[in-house]
């Protein structure tokens, strides 16, 4: 788009008759308005870091917490988030080649990329509320150890590891035997569909949800537990993650756990991923705010294309409107980028 | 009292509307850039979940290749999706100087607070 602004002399430019800055006084605030955006979403991702930074326990890492896929099984590391980012590129091009329409004042065109930033728009609202969804309710829950012991764990490799866990150690659950927990926890409901719990990525255990309503929660003994299955831990160069505990040790571990620690997925009370609850407040708070962003996109995107459709940027004679609103959601996906790279990657 | 909102010569970009020619060559542009930032985010989740962190030089070198790639996404996004590189110098620069000033001083004053909080809990412990 260069060549779109003149060459005009100092004089010209600051004389007084013209704008500085080659830009109408509403392009110009949504300009301001972004910086200021912007700075919010610095300040909020800085403080994550603060926050990560001066934290002694390990931070849970994004490829161990994200890991799953609606109605799959297994892991499939960032996956899931990869994509969110691409259909939040793909929308973003999109609005860029609907804003290039109307500087040609082609309105079909204007019309036909703004509306697949809407489809894009809506495309990446749905999977964040499947993302918070698998969240809050978590794969297993995990709970605290009230004392310290060893014991002899497997790594994913299958190599015996011994581990001294102090107390106040964090132990995870299997998906399957949490949400039978869970359920027993709740106590004397009726066997409730798997649906009605929506933790994708674990449909196949519909079965252990049929199971028979008043279970005793004390009858209820893990044969499996895991140690960081969120966060990560190095020892004598090796990699300590996902580490199983069964047998002997299991029950050790399961007899030593802390009244009133247990958690499932995630709130703004407890979560199941790390000790330090500032992981789930921020992690809600900063991709809460995001997605809000993202919805008042996706309402101004909508407005906006009924204006076009209507014919008003051609009464108008230019399609200024739809330069602005792209600005706004090329910020909402800049600001993704950031977002994705500190909450997921990093 | 006159009006400063309305458009009054050819020296705002939105008077100065481009041709069916020129619009072929920026579309190719964007398409060139789509395919950037795509590529940028798969080499990103691939290193991801390839590299192991296990503290060492190379996680930390690999950190800050995350960094370095975020922002030249970033820089396209900015520069190229929301043309701010087309715009004229002024305006480039009222919106990313003083914003990079600010960032700068609090991610200082972020990492700083944040060593000597965890110094000081350490202590304390």
């Amino acid at each position: 788009m260069a060549g779109h602004t003149q060459n005009l002399s100092k004089d010209e430019l600051w004389g007084g008759n013209a704008s500085p800055f080659g830009a109408t006084y509403g392009k110009m605030m949504m300009w301001y308005f972004l910086v200021s955006d912007a700075l919010t979403f610095g300040g909020l991702l800085t403080a994550y870091g603060v926050i990560r930074h001066s934290s002694s326990e390990p931070w849970p890492v994004g490829e161990q917490v994200f890991e799953a896929l609606p109605g799959l099984h297994g892991s499939y590391p960032l996956m899931y988030v990869a994509l969110m980012t691409f259909i939040l590129i793909i929308s973003s091009v999109t609005m860029v080649l609907a804003v290039e329409a109307g500087h040609r004042r082609d309105k079909k065109s204007v019309v036909k990329w703004l509306g697949y930033t809407i489809i894009g728009g809506f495309f990446f609202l749905a999977s964040q509320a499947w993302e918070w969804s698998h969240f809050i309710h978590g794969s297993g829950g995990g709970f605290q150890i009230n004392k310290s012991m060893t014991i002899i764990g497997e790594l994913e490799n299958g190599e015996k590891i011994q581990m001294s866990v102090n107390a106040g150690t964090w132990v995870n659950m299997t998906s399957e035997f949490g949400h039978e927990y869970e359920h027993a926890m709740e106590g004397g409901h009726e066997a409730a569909p798997a649906e009605e719990h929506g933790h994708g990525g674990h449909g196949a255990h519909a079965e252990e949800h049929a199971a028979p309503a008043h279970v005793d929660v004390n009858s209820l003994k893990p044969t499996e537990l895991i140690l960081n299955k969120y966060v990560l831990e190095h020892k004598d160069g090796k990699d300590i993650r996902k580490v199983k505990v069964t047998g002997e040790d299991c029950q050790k571990l399961w007899d030593a756990k802390g009244d009133g620690t247990m958690a499932f997925g995630a709130n703004m009370h407890k979560n199941e991923y790390a000790i330090q609850q500032q992981y789930a407040n921020f992690f809600f708070f900063v991709t809460g705010f995001h997605g809000f962003h993202v919805f008042s996109g996706v309402v101004i995107n909508i407005i906006v294309w009924f204006m076009a459709l209507g014919g008003e940027f051609e009464r108008r004679g230019h399609y200024e409107t739809i330069e602005k609103i792209g600005l706004y959601w090329h910020f909402v996906d800049l600001v993704w980028v950031f977002v994705f790279t500190f909450f997921y990657l990093i | 009292m006159e009006r400063d909102d309305l458009i009054v010569n050819d020296s705002y970009a939105i008077n100065a509307s481009h041709s069916e020619e020129a619009g072929k060559a920026i579309r190719k542009k964007l398409y060139l850039v789509t395919l950037l930032l795509t590529a940028i985010t798969v080499v990103e989740v691939f290193m991801g979940v390839a590299f192991k962190r296990n503290g060492t030089f190379a996680w930390e070198t690999i950190k800050l290749g995350f960094l370095v790639l975020t922002l030249v996404k970033a820089a396209y996004i900015v520069l190229v999706f929301m043309h701010l590189g087309d715009e004229r110098k002024n305006l480039k620069y009222v919106i990313l100087l003083p914003y990079a000033l600010f960032i700068m001083y609090l991610i200082f004053i972020g990492l700083y607070e944040g060593t000597a909080i965890q110094s000081a809990v350490s202590t304390w412990k």
